[in-house]
């Protein structure tokens, strides 16, 4: 393995480990607010009236959709390296494209909810 | 009359076979003495390692009813309540004969993590003072008493899976060393125990800390390195 590997490793197990600490806060929040909204019986409108122009919510699922677009990928590349036995290069060029993917789809959601 | 113990052995090399052997009972008899007993008495061709029989010299580990042991210090009243005994060689080495394996992969490996003290210090300057209860001595403490015995090793599904893996033992041997504030050669060391075949291949199952005869924990000594090499990442020290 080389250097640079090893570097690269290092510090893809860093990333994973510091968001999976951000994780940990974002999911029980998450699971409160579902929780919440389901136990008030709120409807669609109600809830839109609620999230839109909330900075605060606006702010936590933003940092919830960044730290699963580090996580996730990191821990998939891994799978494909272990289990499949995938080439590192290949691995990191999919682990990219997906952590693109819940960039969009998680931002347009946030941008969905508190924006438009 | 005295009662008899079903004893199956493994005979011959890794496409060998268990063979039955019928060993007498008796008071805090051993794995290891019921090994012995069936060289001395049954059949002297038997092969296996001994040395120190108190659990210190880390040389008579074996696999006993599926599970690494060290053999000495190991009751059969413990492990054998129905009476039968499945001894076999330790599993993730190679098969010599008989209980015996090869551990040059296993001891190449310590070499291969950097296993060796490297200090700056000659024999005209004084001992280095090292407070006991200083963070760093205390993570030495817990990780030093390893008697190689290979048990971690054979136990750990990752050395099973990729064979380059460093495994348990030499990783905590590192952890020690990656603690020992005398030691010169941090960086290389992180460098030979991160990666692919080093403490990031660990997933943390636990087995070498559930079975380590010695209760050490290899597993918290890999998340030790993990957290280490990935600050000397991070600060571009790696």
């Amino acid at each position: 393995m080389t250097g640079d590997d090893i570097l690269l490793q290092a510090r893809l197990w860093w990333w994973q480990r510091t968001s999976a600490m951000a994780l940990a806060f974002c999911v029980l929040v998450h699971l409160g607010v579902i929780i919440y909204a389901v136990h008030a019986g709120l409807s669609a409108a109600s809830l839109l009236g609620r999230t839109r122009g909330n900075v605060v919510f606006g702010a936590f699922y933003t940092l919830f959709v960044l730290a699963c677009a580090i996580h996730a990928p990191i821990g998939l590349m891994n799978v494909a390296r272990e289990w499949l036995g995938w080439r590192p290069r290949p691995v990191g060029w999919l682990a990219a494209a997906f952590a693109l993917a819940i960039v969009v789809l998680g931002l347009r959601a946030v941008y969905g909810v508190v924006v438009a | 009359m005295q009662s008899l113990l079903t004893a199956r052995i493994w005979r011959g090399g890794s496409d060998g076979a268990f063979v039955t052997y019928e060993v007498p009972r008796q008071d805090s008899q051993t794995v290891l003495d019921v090994v012995t007993w069936v060289q001395r008495a049954l059949d002297p061709t038997l092969a296996y390692r001994y040395a120190c029989r108190v659990g210190m010299c880390g040389s008579c580990a074996m696999t006993v009813n599926g599970r690494a042991r060290w053999t000495c210090r190991t009751h059969v009243e413990r492990v054998a309540p129905h009476g039968i005994l499945d001894i076999a060689p330790l599993a993730n080495l190679p098969v010599i004969k008989d209980l015996t394996t090869d551990m040059a992969d296993f001891f190449d490996k310590w070499t291969k993590a950097e296993g060796r003290f490297q200090g700056a210090a000659t024999r005209r300057q004084d001992f280095a003072r090292v407070a006991p209860d200083s963070r760093q001595r205390r993570a030495v403490d817990a990780a030093i008493e390893c008697i190689g015995c290979g048990v971690c090793y054979a136990s750990c599904d990752v050395v099973n899976w990729r064979p380059d893996f460093l495994g348990p033992a030499a990783l905590n041997r590192a952890w020690t060393l990656v603690n020992d504030v005398r030691d010169i050669a941090l960086r290389q060391r992180l460098r030979a125990v991160a990666g692919d075949a080093g403490c990031h291949s660990c997933h943390t199952q636990g087995s070498c800390t559930e079975r380590c005869p010695k209760n050490l924990a290899p597993t918290s000594a890999i998340a030790g390195l993990k957290r280490v090499t990935a600050q000397a990442a991070m600060r571009r020290k790696l």
